[in-house]
């Protein structure tokens, strides 16, 4: 305090606040510690399993993408206080709107996708003005649409098809022209290229085992970038903090909250219906079950990541790194060696000191005031 | 009434609203003036919060005119009365504890630079004009990025006013500002509002302590079962007058003859302990 200069009207009592308090403030701190935690522990316990081979890094990779496209738009929809528990349900709902136009009517494969995601815009829309007309929390409504999605896929595919699975769809994509942006993998000279300088994996007909950076991958980095861009740069991200933060206070200067909530329940929709046409095409068929408890994962990643459920507060870096963590822990268990069955108790136990930690942030963000 | 309002910015004229058969106002006659604080008195259920809805653009009047600069208006929305350069800041309700200080200031109205997909967020800007508009009204800050829940009730005040001003309001609207706030909070905000009148604003104070209202008010309205009592310029009314006027004045004189007994009376014998437990409900 002693050679401070002070500019007028200076409060005494206002002390220096050191650089990591500043830092705490970031959400994503939490899930930084998290990540350098899970990768230090596989490092230790499974570094020379496999696991942090090419093959092995684009494995977990992948199964994060899964859940870290769903949690790019969750983590979005959650700081604007809304959850959104349809997206799972919407995941197998979107499958067959895409299988079976395709397989069963002989659609074009391009505009099955796109109906997809016309009927995604809808769903969403319907969740967003339900849960704002009706004023009920998002959580009732669309725990309601998590029932009726479920049991409209597995109904109306029984009805057309006489099965719970529509498969075959892998022949409709070889020559369709959207296909190849939901599927395949980016990269593949530089993949060739560093397995014949000797850095990768070989198989024996002379490809490297890790043929390149799935699309999934690809487009889970995008989100995340989109959602960032949006918190951070954009005036509609100004809206979602508020909507979130305090929706009256946010109408009160003029903020169009219900558009907002609307729009976002449209994002999450859309996450749904892509990472359904990723994993249509990844394993050529649509099946009605796909996509179970994907609405719980995608909300762990983002409280892990630093969210907070009462919504006001959070990144989609942070929740990248919670689907990260997610992945990695996933795919961790199983090359440690442990029964993969305890993956589940690791999880729910993180999501348990996150929500702890979170609390305690939030506490030294505002002072406890 | 006391004057006559041809030099208000804003003004109500014969305003009556009724919720069903409740009649929660009955032909008040309110006006505000540039550079002037206006201080709208009355107890719970007066019709205070009635009256500021009808300004701020919540309710629509059932009957009588809100006119601005004698033209007669419709306020639609809080935004569009925003728009017409009425400002209210709610005590609570103006601002996101968890958003930064420039959040919150820019909420709804965000500066951007660049254009297309490039569009974003002029955050040097908006940083700097958070600081600079709320260092006028007297307050610094150290940084704009800090969560509003950092500040105390009266910088959150500051902010919110800070925050009307730079977006053109001609006439702020403060719902007690004050009550919920200590001593020194409250004469931090009480000087926030000479300021806002000494750049021009016309106020709207309301509130229920006449010790805050007094010092710093130009005129006085004062409310009482739906009903104007009357508007007054300060040379008019004394502050006991105020007091008196207001419906606690003659209850608050009620229970200090009634405290002033219950202490004679203990004075009088010890005993009385348990009278007087059940007296106070315990």
């Amino acid at each position: 305090m002693s050679a401070v200069a002070h500019s007028k009207m200076s409060d005494e009592r206002v002390r220096a606040i050191p650089t990591w308090r500043f830092l705490l403030g970031r959400p994503e701190l939490g899930a930084v510690a998290g990540t350098i935690l899970v990768f230090g522990f596989f490092l230790t316990f499974a570094g020379d399993s496999g696991m942090f081979s090419a093959k092995g890094i684009i494995t977990f990779l992948d199964v994060s993408a899964q859940v870290g496209i769903l949690a790019a738009a969750v983590a979005l929809l959650m700081i604007a206080g809304e959850f959104d528990l349809s997206i799972g349900s919407m995941i197998g709902f979107a499958g067959i709107v895409i299988a079976i136009p395709a397989v069963e009517w002989g659609w074009p494969l391009w505009s099955c996708i796109l109906l997809a995601f016309l009927v995604a815009l809808v769903i969403g829309f319907i969740n967003g003005y339900l849960t704002i007309s009706t004023g009920l929390p998002s959580f009732i409504v669309t725990l309601a649409s998590m029932f009726i999605l479920r049991g409209l896929t597995l109904a109306l595919t029984r009805a057309a098809t006489n099965r719970t699975v529509v498969s075959g769809i892998g022949d409709y994509a070889k020559d369709d022209w959207l296909a190849p942006i939901f599927s395949g993998y980016v990269l593949k000279d530089l993949f060739q290229c560093m397995g014949s300088l000797g850095w990768l994996q070989m198989r024996t007909d002379g490809t490297p085992l890790a043929p390149g950076i799935p699309m999934a991958v690809v487009w889970w980095m995008l989100l995340t970038l989109l959602g960032t861009w949006i918190l951070m740069k954009t005036r509609f991200g100004n809206w979602i903090f508020a909507s979130g933060g305090d929706p009256v206070a946010a109408r009160n200067v003029g903020v169009p909250v219900t558009r907002v909530k609307i729009l976002l329940f449209i994002g999450t929709a859309f996450a749904a219906t892509l990472l359904a046409v990723i994993q249509v095409l990844e394993a050529g068929s649509a099946d009605t079950l796909r996509g179970q408890l994907k609405e719980f994962e995608a909300i762990i990643a983002v409280v892990v990541g630093g969210t907070l459920l009462t919504g006001g507060y959070g990144s989609a870096i942070g929740a990248a790194l919670g689907a990260l963590i997610f992945g990695t822990v996933q795919m961790g268990i199983f090359f440690t060696g442990v029964d993969t069955d305890w993956f589940k108790v690791f999880m729910g136990a993180m999501v348990l000191i996150a929500v702890l930690f979170n609390t305690y942030v939030r506490r030294k963000v505002t002072y406890s005031r | 009434m006391a004057m006559t309002e041809t030099s208000d910015f804003l003004e109500l004229a014969q305003v009556s609203k009724f919720f069903g058969s409740v009649i929660a106002l009955k032909e008040v006659s309110f006006g505000v003036r540039p550079g002037e604080i206006h201080c709208l008195l009355g107890d719970n259920g007066a019709g205070k919060s009635t009256l500021i809805k009808l300004l701020s653009g919540v309710f629509q009047p059932t009957a009588g005119e809100i006119r601005i600069a004698g033209k007669a208006v419709t306020l639609a929305s809080p935004r569009n009365a925003l728009d017409q350069g009425i400002a209210t800041v709610y005590q609570d309700l103006a601002t996101v504890p968890l958003m930064s200080i420039a959040r919150n200031f820019f909420m709804g109205r965000e500066k951007t630079k660049g254009r297309g997909v490039l569009r974003r967020l002029d955050w040097d800007f908006m940083n700097r004009t958070a600081r600079d508009e709320m260092s006028k009204m007297g307050i610094d800050i150290r940084d704009p990025r800090q969560a509003v829940g950092t500040l105390s009730g009266g910088e959150r005040q500051c902010l919110a006013i800070a925050r009307a001003v730079h977006f053109g309001a001609r006439i702020l609207i403060l719902d007690e500002p004050t009550s919920a706030l200590g001593v020194h909070q409250a004469s931090v905000v009480l000087r926030l509002i000479a300021r806002a009148k000494a750049r021009g604003l016309g106020v709207i104070f309301i509130t229920h302590n006449v010790h805050h209202a007094y010092p710093i008010a130009d005129r006085f309205t004062l409310l009482n079962r739906a009903k104007s009592l009357g508007t007054f310029a300060k040379a008019e009314i004394s502050r006991e007058k105020v007091t008196d006027m207001m419906a606690g004045g003659k209850e608050l004189v009620d229970l200090e003859a009634e405290l002033e007994a219950i202490a004679a009376s203990e004075t009088a014998q010890p005993t009385a302990e348990p009278r007087l437990k059940r007296a106070a409900g315990v």
